[in-house]
């Protein structure tokens, strides 16, 4: 099996890794880079539990190979908080609108809502709805994730117009 | 009646202590366990329902480097202890399917493991997997009951003589008979419930470490019951309990296929026995669709009797329950449980029941929130079909028979007993808010216009938990540390139910300190007391009063302390957020932090009428359970064209008793209606006809989205539970009553052009199927 050397910057940092061609982004982030924030729960990339951000766009580390990353801008779930463990607001919007409970899909949806918001600073419910529909969460029935989404907006905007 | 006060603490909708570590991926769940020399597994499992195995070739497994091991059931099956729970394993009486670590002679449905592949990579493992060459002799299989139950058909387990694995009925009652000869409506219905499967978030998995010089055994487990995994595995494997140390952490989710401990992680702890090693099994999706425990597919054959007012008079009702080939805790018979439970809320003077599990080369049955809700599924729609016989309205009819909240205790015709539930209240609420009356007028304006809008109540008692076994006990150890800071340790296993922050909410009540300086530890067989596991909606009430005792416990303790070092009586003393005062004049006070101090140094020289400790254990014992209940009502629209359901409202109204955290209970309700509506418009586990899984994956097997989810709104009836603490437990109870809501919501839809569906999953092609068939 052949071997590559990769670099690329995560959360900030520049990592670099040795990987196998058929190495996931995932099972780099996850083994390689003992960033175990990054969830896998289906591997084919219908479930959203292992979005990370590349360059800033939400992907599915399942579905993307370490070696495509090489060079590339990698956010993970570990990289939203501030050093000293202050919650990112979505983060803070879903432990407030209690958008999770298992926590194992989590890691995802905050990727996923992070880059949606992004895009997309005043959602209405049904596109919140719609947006978050790539990421699947068995224990929330989403309603606390649909209301962290739009709690998450609503301060992320207020934010905008404080600053 | 008047709702009870919510404490300081319990009943407020603190924050919940799990959440910064799992919202910033600094959770730890199994796959993130990482420990010396650990090798990695994957299962060769059979693509034949059923077939005898006539030769396994391991040799070129072997060769590829980095692989430790190969092992089929001749490795590893000689010797192994039981596989079964201990409630199936410590009663003789018990029908088991023959279950072994690994497949013997043959595999009995498509995913049965047949080897253990061991290396030193996953990614090496699952290559290793496909080079292991197993010869088959293919077999007819049953892939339904229909087909287990015809003349002649094959067995499943040949060893056990029929497919049938229990097969219980009341005698013939010829008095139910003439009521059912002379009521004025009989109404009988064919109602069936498919086969889907929990999916949890988070598959499967275990490392399991076992060192030969020490013989102890080291297990990580995604699991909902350490302590009943750590009985298992001394089982399975032989050694002693006090050397087998089971701890689990972050678990993501189970609801019910992590209760019992599966055949695939007790044969990973087999495995690394045998090498003397670390193994870690993380199990795919793939794999936990086809082999991980499957739930529901039951059908049952229902006939009421009513007199002319629609009161109900008499109940038959003859139910199948399909275990497939390894049921996951003992048959996966829930069958006279359904049966026990069928009359629900309601008077139904007299009942016959029959009972049968029948084994099919499938994958096996297992619990799945609410295991046993079949018959509120059955109940439910039954009801509504006799509305319709009748031409009562389905609201109307639940009245007239729903037993009132003063009639309570009540026994059902079953000879099950249930007290202080709140049925009818909660049938008047739930109507109330979704504006009953209002919506009816809207579904005949809808229905002028060609659209055909549809309304399905659910309502259900719930029998929370339950004195079964190990199950009705529970104990909790409060210790004040040395700083004045608390420690809960618990036997229970959290995976999404908030544990850490509920049970810290009850020690700061009850102890008098800040919900902030308590830490709940749980889910170490080394560090916390014995405890059933986290399922059957059975932590609140029954670790809650434990925790609730203790924390009582070592609120006397401190007083005490308080009382010597204040120069004050105990019984004038009073704590509140760790600071112990003189009841009317609070300058005199003393913190928990110097009563710690006191108690842990020697040379502060407590008198010796005076405790020592501040560390108590307290434990809650129950023998009967404790019902709560709910009505669900929904409201939809049916697309006559395509077929499609939309949701348009969604009411629950509930009682479970005092909230801990209304927070957790309303997060817990909408959790299981979803995966109610899941189970009724999407989800459906697939096999042909031959036994081939034709749902594998996300993309076939159709978990809800957003998209699909309705808005919950909930209203809460709060009556105290049976109990010290006053609670009812609630896990399980939005999965079962959002089932018949929703299917009787589409066949209210239906009923309008005469069509009828009493058949699940109500997909857009079943749904079209109904209307063509009556020429809608």
């Amino acid at each position: 099996m052949a071997e590559h050397h990769i670099r690329c910057t995560v959360n900030g940092q520049a990592r670099r890794g040795i990987v196998e061609s058929r190495t996931t982004l995932a099972d780099f982030l996850r083994e390689g880079l003992g960033l175990t924030g990054t969830h896998l729960a289906c591997e084919h990339g219908v479930c959203g539990a292992c979005t990370v951000t590349v360059d800033g766009r939400a992907i599915r580390s399942c579905l993307m190979l370490a070696v495509q990353a090489e060079g590339a801008t990698v956010t993970t779930v570990e990289g939203l908080a501030g050093a000293d463990g202050t919650l990112s607001p979505v983060q803070q919007a879903f432990m407030d609108a209690h958008g999770l409970q298992c926590g194992f899909c989590t890691p995802g949806f905050v990727m996923s809502v992070t880059a949606f918001l992004e895009a997309n600073p005043d959602p209405t419910d049904s596109e919140i709805r719609e947006g978050i529909s790539g990421n699947l969460c068995r224990c929330t029935g989403y309603q606390g994730i649909v209301e962290a989404v739009r709690l998450a907006a609503t301060r992320l905007r207020a934010a905008e117009v404080g600053a | 009646m008047s709702a009870p006060a919510a404490g300081r603490y319990v009943g407020q909708a603190v924050q919940r202590k799990e959440d910064p570590r799992l919202l910033t991926g600094h959770g730890r769940y199994v796959d993130d366990i990482v420990v010396p020399q650990m090798l990695h597994a994957a299962f060769v499992r059979s693509d034949l329902p059923s077939a005898r195995i006539t030769a396994i070739d391991v040799s070129a497994a072997l060769e590829l480097e980095g692989v430790s091991a190969v092992f089929t059931g001749a490795d590893l099956n000689p010797g192994a202890g039981t596989m079964q729970p201990s409630m199936m394993a410590e009663n003789p009486a018990a029908v088991v399917a023959p279950l072994t670590p690994l497949a013997g002679d043959d595999v009995r449905f498509v995913g049965d493991p047949v080897a253990i592949v061991i290396a030193e990579s996953r990614a090496l493992a699952e290559d290793a997997a496909e080079l292991v060459v197993v010869d088959y002799e293919p077999r007819d299989a049953v892939a339904s009951m229909e087909a287990a139950l015809a003349d002649g058909a094959p067995l499943v387990h040949p060893e056990l003589g029929g497919n049938v694995a229990s097969d219980l009925a009341l005698p013939e009652d010829p008095e139910l008979e003439a009521i059912f000869a002379s009521a004025a409506h009989v109404v009988t219905e064919r109602i069936v419930q498919h086969r889907h499967t929990p999916t949890p978030m988070e598959t499967r998995g275990v490392v399991a470490s076992f060192d030969p010089v020490t013989d102890q055994l080291e297990v990580w487990l995604s699991t909902q019951g350490p302590h009943e995994a750590r009985r298992t595995f001394a089982r399975v494997s032989g050694l002693p309990e006090r050397h087998v140390h089971v701890r689990m952490g972050d678990v993501g989710g189970g609801f019910g296929q992590k209760f019992f401990t599966p055949r695939e992680e007790q044969t990973v702890v087999l495995a690394a026995k045998r090498l003397g090693a670390a193994v870690k099994w993380i199990e795919d999706r793939r794999e936990n669709l086809l082999a991980a425990n499957h739930a529901r597919s039951d059908v049952a054959t229902v006939s009421l009797a009513l007199d002319a007012e629609g009161h109900v008079l008499a109940a038959k009702l003859d139910h199948l329950e399909e275990a497939g080939a390894w049921p996951v805790g003992g048959t996966g018979g829930v069958g006279p449980f359904v049966a026990m439970l069928f009359p629900g809320p309601y008077r139904i003077p007299r009942i016959w029941w029959r009972s049968r599990v029948v084994w099919t080369n499938t994958a096996g049955r297992g619990a799945y929130r609410g295991p046993w809700m079949f018959e509120s599924v059955a109940r439910e729609q039954m009801l509504d079909v006799a509305a319709r016989a009748t031409g009562i309205d389905p609201l109307e009819l639940r009245r007239r028979n729903v037993v009132g909240d003063d009639e309570q205790p009540f026994t059902m015709a079953t000879g099950m007993t249930f007290s202080a539930t709140t049925s009818a209240t909660t049938l008047e609420h739930a109507a109330r808010v979704i504006g009953y009356d209002d919506f009816r007028a809207e579904q005949a304006r809808a229905r002028a216009e060609g659209r055909l809008l549809g309304l399905g109540i659910g309502l259900y008692i719930e029998p929370t938990s339950t004195p079964a076994a190990t199950l009705g006990v529970e104990a909790a150890t409060v210790r004040v540390e040395s700083g004045g800071g608390v420690t809960v340790f618990l036997g229970t296993a959290a995976h999404g139910q908030s544990i850490e922050t509920t049970m810290a909410q009850v020690v700061a009540e009850h102890l008098g300190v800040a919900y902030e300086d308590v830490r709940v530890v749980q889910g170490d067989t080394d560090r916390t007391p014995f405890g059933g596991g986290t399922g059957g909606s059975r932590t609140a009430v029954i670790a809650g009063n434990a925790t609730r005792e203790a924390a009582l416990k070592v609120r006397e303790m401190v007083v005490g302390v308080a009382a010597h070092l204040l120069e004050a009586a105990p019984e004038d003393l009073e704590v509140h957020d760790g600071v112990v005062a003189v009841r009317g004049t609070p300058v005199r006070n003393v913190s928990l932090a110097a009563v710690a101090a006191a108690v842990h140094n020697a040379g502060t020289g407590l008198p010796p009428d005076v405790p020592r400790l501040l560390e108590a254990t307290g434990r809650y014992q129950t023998s009967s359970p404790t019902w709560s209940n709910a009505c669900h009502i929904c409201t939809v629209e049916v697309d006559r064209i395509t077929g499609q359901v939309e949701i348009l409202r969604y009411v629950v109204s509930e009682d479970c008793g005092r909230m801990l955290n209304p927070m957790v209970v309303e997060g817990q309700v909408h959790g299981g209606v979803v995966q109610g509506i899941g189970g009724v418009l999407y989800e459906h586990f697939v096999y042909d006809d031959a036994g081939n899984p034709l749902t594998t994956t996300f993309l076939d097997y159709l978990v809800p989205t957003a998209a699909e989810s309705p808005r919950i709104e909930i209203d809460h009836v709060v009556t105290d539970g049976p109990n010290p603490e006053g609670v009812k437990g609630m896990g399980e109870g939005g999965a079962i009553g959002s089932v018949p809501a929703v299917v009787n919501a589409v066949a209210d839809a239906l009923a309008q052009v005469g069509a009828t569906v009493t058949e699940q999953p109500l997909t857009p092609v079943r749904v079209v199927a109904a209307l063509e068939a009556a020429g809608a």
